[in-house]
């Protein structure tokens, strides 16, 4: 498996980055822990004539504590995410969602940041932050923006980051002991999701997002104004599938997709509740 | 367990993988790693339609593009082949075998077929330079069903006018009609349709080649990851009119292969004939999408069985109609994989000499298939063993029970069946007792009775299968009947060097199976020497000139009793010696640990260490006998071994999500005695893996225009470790008595009897809910959709 051939420059801060891939242009992708984007290299799919590498950007691998919610650098590797305390304990819904990206090795090089940008429906991650309301920070040539997670994905593995945009933080809201539930439904243990659902639920507020369930990441917002009426579970989860608009693969019809969708929701909220 | 012969207590025991250490560490040095100065890269441009006419190459491009050396369209090569690519099984007079060359010159018939090649001082330049090969097609309609392939109503090879390839049948009836008949009068018939799907190899090491020509003296050295180093040289130098003795094939470290390497591949041929060509090396090495295109494929059937049995539920007659699918071309043995099968659709049941099968195999727009880890006997297998819990289910008894009832008793062993072929040995229910005890089959009976109530979500099932492995390829007067093209012989020779270090060389061509060790162990056995006293030679034609390959489960039945042979006339030589020296009558000494000793006179002896350096000098040898103490065997085994065994798996089925759960995996097989145990059990451990890979995971989808929608392991789903279960194995031990160590094959009989116990399993989960066959893999949705389907699709 041999990629076309590209260039390759590395930038030592997030104000490079951003005006290295001004110079480059539309044919150049920013590199981070290279686990979504070599792949699709090698096999040709994916062909930019730079990359431009980010992987070595320290500043941007940070998990900090700011009081309503927690900040976490785009360039942070899943593994460290996975075992922070400080997500453990504020948000352990990321934590755990976290520790079923991949397999182990995938961890380790992977970033949060990477895994958001590449906008992939059926990754875990795009839907946790979804559920749980975070915000992304972008930095580009004219400073930096927030963009709402609700806001950010327009497409199958396409986000409103403009091309000399880049992601730089994650700030996620502090789930003040909220149950929660990650049920991820997959053949072969680091498989992407058939169908994934991250839930939490605080009384009578809840919010569900489900993988894989359409072109983006879905948040099964009528999930939640179900639970937010007093709907049953078992009632609740039946809409879950309602903002849904998921595609047949080799591994699932529609059908059977929408039927996951809702049981995995009724077992989410189920073990969110208890 | 017992032998036979004296044992210095090495035989039987775990003894660790001599060749682990180098493989572990990344010294072994697989085909890839080999450094071969100024070898030029080879890259294959493929057909991206399965079926279409090829208007015309362009390659001025490509062969522009920076370090390009050439490149081809199959045309521009057509005068460098002797002869079509090789099948050496003609099942039948009559079969139909259109030409297959290296690169497609007209018509390409498969996504994956080659129809230009580059090659290049660097495989990224090469592989650059293919996406320049301008190829125009003129795409055609393919043919992917094997049903529709059978109408003819698209004809793939214009040349041969029809997609059917052959029809083979096998009849053993006492008198004609006798098989209608048993049907006519049967308290119980039971008819099922099964589709064994198309599997994908998936060897560790991908296929691999570097030809070295040696262009003063016209030899060429073929290094490959192959199987078949031995028929690969005479394959090769068929193929392309090179002196058999100018040919070396050598296979190094070679990383599996489950059949996928057992066959002469376009790039093997392409290698060597454009190192020939230009006088320089030329390499390749497959890339996994590759492997997943242009690699064999295994199994590919629909089974038609029938099954007609008495009122105590004994069979009474068989009917087997299949049909096969070939893929676009034959392969080195693709036409006679279902005939492996034909001789175990009645599994270890007595049957009347009243049975009928018949298969029809046809060609595809598919990759070829070929043989994968069974061949044809996973496939009988499962049919049998399917339709058995179906029988089972019409009588209305446990599908065990059934079973004891048809067992092949103890007694009758050696047996001759319907087909007029000796099973050596058993003891069935021998094995299904001990299965049953170490699976808690009573327990799990009782558990389902209070588990798989209505309404219960997660369903408990039990699946047993029985089964027996032909294997050991085996008499060569056999497959003689067979119009297999080659013998089933293996050779050996046992050198005592003159420090008394042995040196082996084997026939057999070890890719992950351990015979080294194993052969070591027989050695040490014999000679009385330690294994690390002893280094097996092997896979390298110059070195081990005779030789026909692993495969079929055949290299200890065959190969490692060669071995043994070979020790036996070592020592009969090494006997001359010893009386020579010890003025005794050689029929008074006898041998054991190692050293020769006058019977009764225990001060009287000689070790082997002594009579190695006497024949070494030859100062003191007996008159006209020759020096050196070596000796050369070459066997050709008067039967196949038949090893059996009972599998049992326990599954929890989600009836919500379709998910299935192995919750306990019991393997009783019997192979004879066991040379390592500890090798035997990794066999069976990644033998049952595979086969429940067939059951649960793996399956090579096209869709209707020919595209292969698994060419990836992202999409392709060999299960990893932590998606597999456990596995409880037992053994119960029934030596061959067609060999004299007492062995028989066990590489292929996971594979062969764990499809059947899943899906068995599966099925008994969801008889309540009137589920009566369940398609492979059995994926969660497939699951969920048969359930749906059984309910009325009221979930």
């Amino acid at each position: 498996m041999i990629p076309a051939a590209f260039d390759y420059v590395r930038a030592s801060s997030a104000e490079e980055a951003i005006n290295l891939i001004g110079q480059h242009g539309d044919e150049a992708k920013f590199l981070a822990g290279g686990h979504s984007l070599v792949p699709l290299m090698k096999l040709r799919l994916a062909q930019p004539s730079v990359l431009i590498d980010i992987g070595r950007v320290s500043d941007l691998s940070y998990i900090k504590d700011a009081g309503d919610h927690i900040t976490i650098g785009a360039l942070t590797r899943h593994r460290d995410v996975e075992t922070s305390s400080i997500v453990n304990e504020h948000v352990p819904l990321l934590a755990h969602a976290t520790s079923h990206v991949g397999d182990p090795q995938v961890r380790r090089r992977g970033t949060i940041g990477g895994s958001l940008a590449h906008a992939d429906p059926a990754s875990d991650l795009p839907a946790t932050t979804l559920a749980l309301g975070a915000t992304y920070v972008a930095q580009g040539p004219n400073g930096s923006r927030e963009i709402p997670a609700s806001a950010f994905y327009s497409g199958y593995l396409t986000s409103v980051l403009a091309a000399d945009e880049m992601l730089t933080e994650i700030r996620v809201p502090k789930m003040n002991g909220a149950g929660w539930s990650f049920q991820k439904f997959n053949r072969r243990a680091q498989d992407w999701a058939i169908v994934g659902v991250a839930a939490w639920r605080n009384g009578n507020e809840a919010s569900v997002a489900l993988v894989n369930m359409a072109s983006v990441p879905v948040l099964a917002t009528s999930v939640g104004a179900a639970i937010a009426s007093g709907a049953s579970i078992e009632d609740a989860a039946a809409q879950a599938a309602a903002e849904a608009d998921p595609q047949a693969d080799l591994n699932a019809s529609v059908e059977y997709r929408q039927h996951l969708a809702r049981v995995l929701t009724r077992r989410a909220l189920e073990a969110a509740s208890a | 367990m017992t032998m036979t012969h004296e044992t210095t207590g090495v035989l039987g025991t775990r003894m660790l993988r001599k060749e682990d250490p180098a493989l572990l560490t990344g010294e072994a040095r697989f085909t890839a790693d080999l450094a071969i100065p100024g070898a030029l890269h080879l890259a294959v441009i493929r057909s991206p339609y399965a079926r279409a006419r090829i208007v015309s190459v362009d390659t001025s491009a490509a062969r522009a593009h920076a370090g390009v050396r050439a490149a081809y369209s199959g045309a521009d090569l057509a005068d460098l082949w002797a002869g079509p690519m090789p099948c050496a099984w003609p099942v039948t007079a009559d079969m139909k075998n259109p030409a297959h060359l290296p690169l497609a010159v007209s018509q390409a018939n498969y996504v994956g077929d080659g129809v230009a090649c580059v090659i290049a001082e660097t495989a990224e330049a090469a592989r650059d330079a293919a996406e320049l090969v301008d190829v125009v097609y003129e795409p055609l309609e393919a043919v992917i069903d094997l049903e529709d392939a059978v109408s003819d109503r698209v004809v793939i090879h214009d040349e041969i006018g029809t997609n059917k390839s052959y029809t083979w049948d096998l009849k053993v009836e006492e008198q004609e009609g006798d098989v209608d008949a048993a049907f006519a009068a049967a308290t119980y018939t039971v008819k099922e349709r099964y589709i064994q799907q198309r599997l994908i190899p998936a060897a560790m090491e991908p296929r691999a080649i570097v030809a070295v020509p040696q262009p003063f003296g016209g030899d060429m050295t073929l290094y490959s990851a192959t199987q078949i180093p031995h028929i690969l040289k005479v394959m090769v130098a068929l193929t392309l009119g090179i002196p058999e003795h100018q040919m070396r094939v050598i296979a190094p470290s070679v990383g599996g292969g489950f059949g996928s390497k057992l066959n002469v591949y376009a790039e093997e041929l392409l290698c060597v004939a454009l190192a020939r060509k230009h006088n320089l090396p030329v390499r390749w090495t497959e890339t996994r999408s590759e492997g997943c295109q242009a690699t064999i494929h295994g199994r590919g059937q629909i089974q038609d069985i029938e099954l007609a049995a008495d009122a105590n539920g004994r069979l009474t007659a068989v009917r087997v109609r299949l049909i096969g699918d070939m893929g676009a071309y034959l392969q080195l043995v693709t036409p006679g994989v279902p005939l492996l099968g034909a001789f175990l659709y009645a599994g270890v049941y007595e049957l009347p000499k009243a049975y009928d099968f018949s298969c029809t195999s046809v060609f595809t727009n598919m990759t070829p298939t070929d043989a994968y880890r069974g061949a044809g006997r996973p496939e009988a297998t499962y049919a049998i063993e399917r339709a058995m819990d179906s029988l089972a289910a019409t009588i209305g008894i446990d599908p065990l029970e059934l079973r004891r009832r048809n067992f092949i008793p103890t007694d009758k062993y050696p047996y001759e069946a319907f087909t007029g072929l000796v099973y050596d040995s058993g003891n069935h229910d021998g094995a299904a007792t001990l299965a049953a005890e170490l699976v808690g089959y009573d327990a799990i009976r009782a558990q389902q009775k209070t588990q798989n109530v209505d309404g219960a979500k997660r369903r408990l099932g039990i699946g047993v299968s029985t089964y027996f492995e032909m294997c050991g390829l085996a008499p060569s007067r056999v497959l003689a009947s067979l119009n297999y093209g080659a013998g089933g012989w293996e050779a050996a020779t046992v050198r005592v060097l003159p420090t008394n270090k042995i040196q082996v060389v084997t026939g057999a061509s070890p890719h992950g199976q351990g015979h080294e060790t194993a052969w070591s162990m027989i050695v040490a056995d014999k000679l009385g020497v330690a294994p690390e006293d002893v280094d097996v030679l092997h896979s390298d034609t110059a070195i081990s000139p005779l030789g026909l390959d692993t495969y079929g489960s055949r290299s200890l039945a065959v190969g490692g009793v060669a071995i043994a042979m070979a020790c036996d006339k070592v020592i009969d030589k090494a006997r001359e010696i010893a009386a020579h020296q010890l003025e005794a009558n050689p029929d008074d000494l006898e041998f054991a640990g190692g050293a020769f000793t006058v019977a009764g006179s225990p001060d009287r002896s000689m070790p082997l260490a002594a009579i190695a350096f006497e024949a070494f000098t030859a100062h003191n040898l007996p008159d006209g006998l020759e020096p050196n103490l070596e000796a050369h065997t070459t066997y050709d085994p008067p039967n196949f071994s038949w090893p059996f065994g009972t599998h049992m798996c326990v599954v929890e089925v989600d009836v919500e999500t379709g998910e299935i759960e192995v919750l306990k995996y019991v393997a009783v097989d019997d192979c004879g005695n066991q040379v390592n145990p500890l090798i035997v059990d990794g066999q069976v451990h990644g033998g049952i893996i595979q086969g429940l890979a067939q059951a649960l995971f793996e399956e090579a989808v096209f869709d209707s225009d020919g595209n292969l929608r698994t060419s990836t392991l992202a999409d392709y789903l060999v299960p990893a470790a932590s998606d597999v279960p456990s596995i409880v194995t037992g053994h119960t031990v029934t030596p061959s008595p067609t060999n004299q160590l007492g062995v028989k094959g066990v590489g292929e009989a996971g594979t062969i009897a764990s499809t059947p116990a899943v899906i068995n399993a599966v099925v008994d989960a969801l008889s309540g809910l009137g589920v009566r066959n369940m398609p492979m893999p059995a994926s969660p949705n497939t699951v969920w959709s048969v359930i749906n389907a059984a309910q009325g699709g009221s979930q």
